[in-house]
């Protein structure tokens, strides 16, 4: 699947495409088939996103798997400091990534 | 330490507000990421793996306590409690919002710093030795002239918009503790047969993906010329230095390409030029300068003893402790590496501890080192026991100084859009490996230093141990360096074969350091014994 990722303007914060919006969770994302770079600039154009860029990704059992390990990080946090992660409470998330 | 005059205090505050402008212009349109990039990257914004990141400049990493409760304040009410020193003697912040970036560079300015040229192609932060203006062996201090070519580099128009960035590191020892043969520009200051302090010039070093020592290419520059000679090194580089190829724009690249020999001819040709267009400040700003940096009020006659009855402290002494010019006083280093840490990573309330410590036991005055460590430059051996359990209470008194656990690490994947593979996570396998059983005592002095990616922000290639990360189809992978040496011996590791996995990395460190131990002789280092019997045992035995 192809999903889109970028960067929220006035944060930076990591963001994905769900299909109507940004969200911060990797598990949202929709798959945009061939439509990634006019949503992008659509989107960027508006301002609800910058350095946006499609990647692949893949439905596994644990959700959305982006297919780099650059984008996993990126998904998830730094995997040496769980607690600054998405999944605080899960001190082996950084496992996920590998 | 230099102080701001009214030209600093208005060229910083209006750069402030020049960026809270170009910063409300994004936020409403009116400027396209494009165009904004460019702007934000000159204030040191970045943006990073997770979130825009902001690298704040620590002038040849000289900080007073102010200064440094500040960074910790920052950490607290901008980003998420805590800062990262960098190889460039700098701090940076790894979750820094847009909107609030202009509020940072205000309160920033409050306290005389900025974030201004920690980026882009110009002449970026100047390191220099931690122990500067401490240290028993040095020549002179050399942050007055690191302190001149500062003012010089900063704002210089004709060098804003270099091929490519360029450092430049000063020095005025004979133990190089800054890595002077791997800048674009390394000075050492000497004397001459008449006794006359100068500047020898060393140009075209680097890391990177082509590391290169730098050849030196004038022995003796007098001082009242020591910024025309950098002018004549940077106009060179400017005229020449390759734009069309990021990869080869570094003046190393030119350097090599048309020989040191040329490029001196060339050199001396524009510095001859130069003498006469009034390019050098007048000598009376230089000694402005230094009277800036004269020592301290020293405590004549301070105890000459310290009490070592607490082994632990004893420990830490001995490693972390140097001689310092001043009877009755010692240089203290803290490591930013404990067993299992992140290296160069300091908690907002450390950091502001830190601050304290200086200021009640250093004479305000903090540095940090291009190791990633924190330096108390003047404490007074009368107090260094209470210091000491101070910093131990915080977590910041661990006795690893120049020891295999006190790894230089960038950032890499963890946080870091330009690397291939992480480096932390192995920083900290390695020091937790290190750590048990005695080994890392046992080995004793062994510089290892990580890099995520060819780029080297962790030195890699200057490592008695280097450990480079690339990215094999996909799969983080590590190639293992030997030899290398940043210091006044500087040499450039050598790989010693095929890469390995994130524990076989490890494993492979160990037998490279079974190796040294099974085959030193007497006194000598990891390095030195690496260089007495070639690289071969190593490759044998950790490819058995």
């Amino acid at each position: 699947m192809k999903i889109l990722t970028g960067n929220d303007l006035k944060t930076g914060a990591v963001t994905w495409w769900d299909g109507s919006g940004w969200s911060l969770h990797v598990e949202d994302c929709a798959d945009v088939g061939d439509k990634g770079e006019d949503i992008i600039a659509r989107e960027q154009a508006a301002r609800r996103v910058f350095a946006a860029y499609v990647i692949d990704g893949e439905k596994t059992d644990g959700g959305i798997r982006p297919a780099h390990i650059k984008d996993r990080i990126r998904a998830l946090g730094p995997t040496v400091r769980p607690d600054l992660t998405l999944k605080p409470a899960d001190p082996e998330a950084g496992n996920w990534v590998i | 330490m230099y102080k701001y005059d009214q030209y600093d205090h208005a060229m910083v505050e209006a750069r402030v507000a020049e960026f809270r402008d170009q910063t409300r212009r994004r936020l409403d349109g009116s400027l396209t990421e494009e165009q904004f990039r460019p702007l934000r990257l000159m204030n040191g914004l970045y943006l990073q793996l997770h979130a825009y990141m902001l690298r704040v400049a620590v002038p040849y990493g000289t900080l007073n306590s102010r200064q440094m409760r500040m960074l910790g304040d920052i950490a607290d009410k901008y980003d998420r409690g805590y800062g990262h020193f960098t190889t460039r003697q700098n701090i940076q912040y790894n979750w820094i919002k847009l909107e609030d970036a202009p509020d940072i560079l205000a309160d920033l300015a409050t306290v005389e710093m900025h974030a201004i040229q920690t980026s882009g192609n110009c002449i970026r932060n100047i390191s220099s030795d931690q122990y500067a203006g401490a240290a028993a062996d040095e020549l002179v201090d050399p942050r007055p002239y690191a302190e001149l070519l500062r003012q010089w580099s900063s704002f210089h128009p004709e060098f804003t918009y270099l091929p490519r960035k360029f450092k430049i590191a000063v020095i005025a020892n004979e133990t190089d503790r800054a890595a002077m043969r791997l800048h674009d520009i390394g000075i050492k200051l000497v004397k001459n047969d008449a006794g006359e302090v100068g500047a020898r010039f060393y140009v075209g070093g680097g890391m990177g993906r082509t590391p290169m020592i730098a050849p030196m290419i004038r022995e003796f520059v007098p001082l009242d010329q020591l910024v025309t000679y950098a002018e004549a090194c940077l106009r060179v580089y400017n005229r020449y230095g390759r734009r069309d190829n990021k990869y080869k724009a570094r003046i190393k690249i030119l350097v090599h390409e048309i020989g040191a020999e040329e490029y001196t001819r060339q050199v001396e040709e524009e510095f001859a030029h130069l003498l006469g267009q009034g390019v050098e400040p007048p000598i009376a700003e230089l000694e402005r300068i230094m009277a800036f940096f004269a020592d301290p009020p020293f405590e004549a006659g301070a105890a000459g003893e310290i009490d070592r009855s607490d082994p632990d402290f004893a420990l830490w002494v001995d490693r972390n402790c140097h001689e310092h010019k001043q009877a009755g006083y010692v240089i203290a280093t803290v490591s930013l590496k404990p067993v299992g840490g992140i290296p160069g990573d300091a908690s907002a309330d450390q950091i502001r501890l830190m601050a304290d410590l200086a200021k009640e036991y250093s004479f305000d005055e903090l540095r940090v080192t291009h190791a990633q460590n924190i330096v108390f430059p003047h404490v007074r051996k009368a107090d260094l026991y209470t210091l000491w359990q101070k910093l131990d209470t915080a977590g910041l008194g661990t006795a690893n100084l120049d020891l295999i656990g006190d790894i230089i690490a960038c950032p890499g994947l963890d946080y870091c859009s330009l690397a291939n593979a992480r480096s932390i996570p192995i920083a900290q396998k390695i020091s937790e490996r290190f750590a048990q059983g005695g080994k890392e005592d046992a080995i004793g002095e062994l510089k290892l230093k990580i890099s995520g990616c060819i780029n080297a922000c962790g030195h890699h290639h200057a490592g008695h141990i280097g450990i480079l990360g690339v990215d094999k189809k996909g799969v983080e992978n590590y190639q293992l360096l030997l030899g290398g040496s940043e210091a006044e011996d500087t040499s450039l590791g050598r790989i010693t074969g095929p890469g390995f996995d994130e524990d076989g990395i490890v494993d492979a460190v160990e037998k490279a350091t079974d190796v040294y131990l099974a085959q030193r002789k007497d006194g000598e280092r990891f390095l030195d014994t690496y260089r007495r019997i070639g690289i071969d045992p190593f490759k044998e035995a950790i490819y058995e």
